[in-house]
């Protein structure tokens, strides 16, 4: 393939320096994309597909009436990490794990970090995601976010920078394992000699944090699902299926005497823990929304009864709020006594006077986000907007300040990718995967997710992004 | 097991035989065309009576020109019998219980719905020989079958899928062996003779049956095909081995060791079984072969119905009422 046009650009490049050399870790595989005719490349690119189609890789997309399952498109231009870079992340994600874990304890119980002004009370008190119900709890074994999906991006400086914590239920890590295998039948020969930290065990480390959660020797394990027409029904079956354990849909379940019993061929059956891909306010339309067609009434009950352990805990999305996202370096001082290894974006809260009056002033510059949103929705990228579309957020922020924090445009890494007019390089983000059982772990690898538009920020699957494998290296 | 899951497995086996069955439908009629005096019209108005679908067919289209008949049973989404129906139901039921499926049923199922995707946008139905497409797609189907014999687990699972398919595949051998019924021979003095012959030979063929048959009985006589197929203790298509298979499932979910029966489903099919085991052929003849093949096709309507009350049906905690799937 031709290569010689591939250059950083005004980017921070993975692959190629300003000055065009080679980064070591890529050597190899930029002399395999040297050597590799570009119909070649198609046909791998084009069986990557196929096999994706094959295997069911989908995910639905919401308001698309183009048809229900999508494809995520998977580049086969992997992404490498080398192991100095990933051992500071690594570092960095546990302490922030710890922290933000020690963090909603605190919250839900003691509230002495709110006492002692660190994070404002009504930030936290009159949060929506703030849960009434688990005040005074303390989930088994005192875990809150047993699995955390943590968006990182690398920026201008090379350096990382958290974007988001996600502590509810993030998805996309079948993508890492099922990528993975692809991308293993396109680069048999690189995979040998480059020596990559295998992802394929996480099923298994999952499956044992989860039966870590009961007392029982045998405890019995689901996974908790909205159902066939969710986005990520294809990641809930693939890990019930790789994992062994039943996937349940919410009328499977039923609650008797405070225990929550799977309706089988052969009867009632107790189950102990859920690993719940259902949001909160879902899961039991006696404790929370009456409307939840999805939950299991009782099951909070059964919950604060110890009867069952949910993973992630009720409760957890509090503390990734992106304004709470703001505090986390001073949670982590606080909590751990230590300076935060990774780094956060600068963040302007709009609920604060001086914060919103820059921001209105500066928002040609500034990405605008809804406190509460995902996915990339209700976003606004000040260098990339209209005049108009700049007036309309000024008055959005004027009306709901708490609704909207702000950041300057950060610069997002490129890496090459297989595209129409050759390889070229395209924005990136990272989310890697920890589990947190008996210690807390950070899965080497991670979900890269890939802007294919050339040129675009936006790398959601829901907006015309596609994914890359992942290769921490040893 | 659950019994959300079983009811989708059970279901998946049905969906899968009634599709494989389909592609033999169409496969009878080809066959039995080619092989007509060319002054005889082809027939295509029988394949559809047999499949019991005629009043949908009559309520969309007039007359049983070959490809309307072949889109309406291949292809029609608004038939929800249709093989494309089937096939459509059969993946949507696969990947609901996915996690219970080895990763190659699930992938040569989905591969199997993306076949019928194409043989849709490639309007198979119109091509003057279409057989290819349909024999590719049972053989695909085959393919899955032979994938679960050597990895599946015999376990409530596997049970389940074999009740499905085997309660499927005793209402299609009757729907097929109807198809004579309904052909129309140019008079009665016909019966008998080597047209009919044909039609009968056609029809052994589309079961795969014919070189058992001859082995078994020699020639060709309507009485003998008719004890073969409902009868026959051990060609696994007739009508008797599918329901004592069917039986043996029944069993072995419910731990059943001592014979009689545990549950309603078991007391149905037990019935019915003793029934064909202990039946003259010479019965069913004077019975009226059409009217004895509709009796059997609602016991085993009914068979369907008990298993489902048995193991299907769950108790609703408010969200959500049980959902029952299409009996074809």
């Amino acid at each position: 393939m031709k290569t010689d046009g591939y250059n950083a650009g005004e980017h921070y490049d993975e692959m190629i320096t300003e000055d065009g050399e080679i980064r070591a870790h890529y050597d190899e595989i930029f002399n395999h994309l040297k050597k590799t005719s570009s119909r070649k490349m198609g046909q791998l690119q084009h069986s990557a597909n196929q096999t994706q189609r094959s295997m069911g890789m989908t995910f639905n997309v919401y308001h698309d009436n183009q048809g229900l399952e999508k494809i995520l498109h998977l580049d086969i231009i992997p992404r490498i990490i080398p192991n100095s870079e990933w051992k500071k992340l690594e570092a960095g994600l546990k302490q922030r794990t710890q922290a933000l874990n020690m963090f909603l304890q605190d919250i839900y119980n003691e509230r002495r970090i709110l006492k002692d002004g660190i994070v404002p009370s009504d930030l936290i008190l009159k949060s929506r995601d703030y849960l009434e119900p688990c005040i005074g709890l303390t989930p088994p074994k005192g875990i809150w976010c047993h699995i955390t999906g943590t968006d990182l991006v690398k920026s201008k400086d090379g350096e990382y920078y958290i974007l988001e914590d996600n502590l509810r239920c993030p998805s996309g890590v079948s993508y890492m394992l099922e990528s993975r295998e692809i991308i293993k039948r396109v680069y048999p020969d690189i995979f040998n000699q480059k020596g990559v930290m295998p992802v394929s065990n996480y099923p298994t480390k999952l499956l044992r944090m989860l039966q870590n959660l009961s007392d029982k020797p045998k405890p019995v394990v689901g996974v908790l699902t909205p159902g066939v027409y969710n986005s990520a029904y294809y990641e809930h079956s693939y890990l019930a299926l790789q994992m062994g354990v039943e996937l349940v849909n919410g009328v499977d379940l039923i609650v008797e005497n405070k225990r929550v019993y799977m309706q089988t061929t052969k009867g009632l059956q107790q189950i102990d823990v859920l690993y719940r891909r259902i949001d909160d306010t879902f899961l039991d339309p006696e404790t929370f929304n009456p409307d939840s067609m999805l939950g299991v009434p009782g099951l909070f009950e059964a919950y604060k009864a110890g009867n069952i352990a949910l993973a992630n805990a009720p409760g957890t999305g509090v503390a990734d709020d992106k304004a709470v996202y703001a505090y986390v370096p001073q949670i982590i001082k606080y909590y751990l006594g230590e300076e935060p290894i990774l780094n956060n974006v600068p963040t302007y809260l709009c609920r604060e006077e001086n914060d919103r009056q820059y921001v209105l002033d500066h928002i040609e510059e500034l990405v605008v986000k809804e406190t509460n949103a995902a996915g990339g929705y209700g976003m606004l990228i000040g260098p990339k907007a209209t005049p108009e579309e700049h007036a309309k957020f000024r008055e959005l922020i004027k009306n709901n300040p708490t609704n909207y924090i702000a950041q300057p445009t950060l610069s997002l890494s490129t890496v090459p990718t297989l595209t129409e007019e050759g390889i070229s390089g395209r924005h990136v983000d990272l989310r890697p995967y920890i589990l947190y059982g008996e210690e807390i772990e950070v899965i080497p690898g991670a979900l890269t997710r890939v802007a294919l538009k050339k040129g675009s920020l936006v790398v959601n699957s829901s907006q015309g992004g596609g994914s890359k494998d992942t290769w921490v290296l040893y | 097991m659950l019994s959300r899951v079983a009811n989708s497995i059970y279901w998946l086996g049905r969906y899968l035989e009634r599709a494989e069955n389909y592609a033999r439908f169409i496969d009878v009629n080809f066959n039995l065309m080619q092989d007509l005096p060319i002054d005889l019209k082809e027939q295509w108005h029988p394949l559809i009576a047999a499949t019991g679908d005629l009043p949908i067919y009559e309520k969309k289209c007039t007359g049983y020109e070959k490809n309307q008949v072949l889109y309406f049973l291949g292809f029609d989404a608004e038939n929800p019998n249709s093989m494309l129906s089937a096939i459509t139901n059969a993946r949507e039921n696969a990947r609901i219980i996915r996690e219970n499926l080895s990763k190659e049923t699930w992938e040569k199922t989905n591969e199997l719905y993306y076949m019928m995707q194409e043989g849709l946008e490639k309007k198979v139905w119109k091509k003057e020989d279409p057989r290819p497409f349909f024999e590719k797609v049972k053989n695909q189907i085959l393919l899955i079958y032979g994938i679960a014999d050597s990895s599946v687990a015999r376990v409530d699972g596997w049970y389940f899928r074999q009740l499905g398919q085997f309660l499927e595949r005793a209402d299609k051998t009757s729907r097929i062996l109807d198809v004579k019924y309904h052909i129309l021979l140019p008079s009665d003095q016909e019966v008998g003779t080597p047209l009919d012959f044909l039609h009968w030979m056609a029809l052994l063929k589309s079961v795969t049956a014919f070189n058992t048959y001859r082995r078994l009985y020699g020639n060709i006589d309507s009485s003998n095909v008719v004890e073969f197929l409902v009868l026959n203790k051990y060609f696994p298509r007739s009508i008797y081995h599918c329901i004592k298979e069917a039986e043996k499932c029944l069993h072995n979910i419910s731990g059943n060791s001592g014979g009689g029966y545990l549950n309603s489903a078991e007391k149905a099919i037990g019935e019915l079984r003793s029934k064909l085991e202990f039946a003259e052929v010479s019965e069913i003849i004077g019975f009226g072969l059409h009217e004895y093949l509709d009796d059997l096709q609602m016991k085993i309507n009914r068979i369907s119905m008990e298993v489902d009350a048995n193991f299907f049906t769950i108790r609703s905690n408010n969200t959500s009422q049980p959902q029952s799937q299409s009996q074809g």
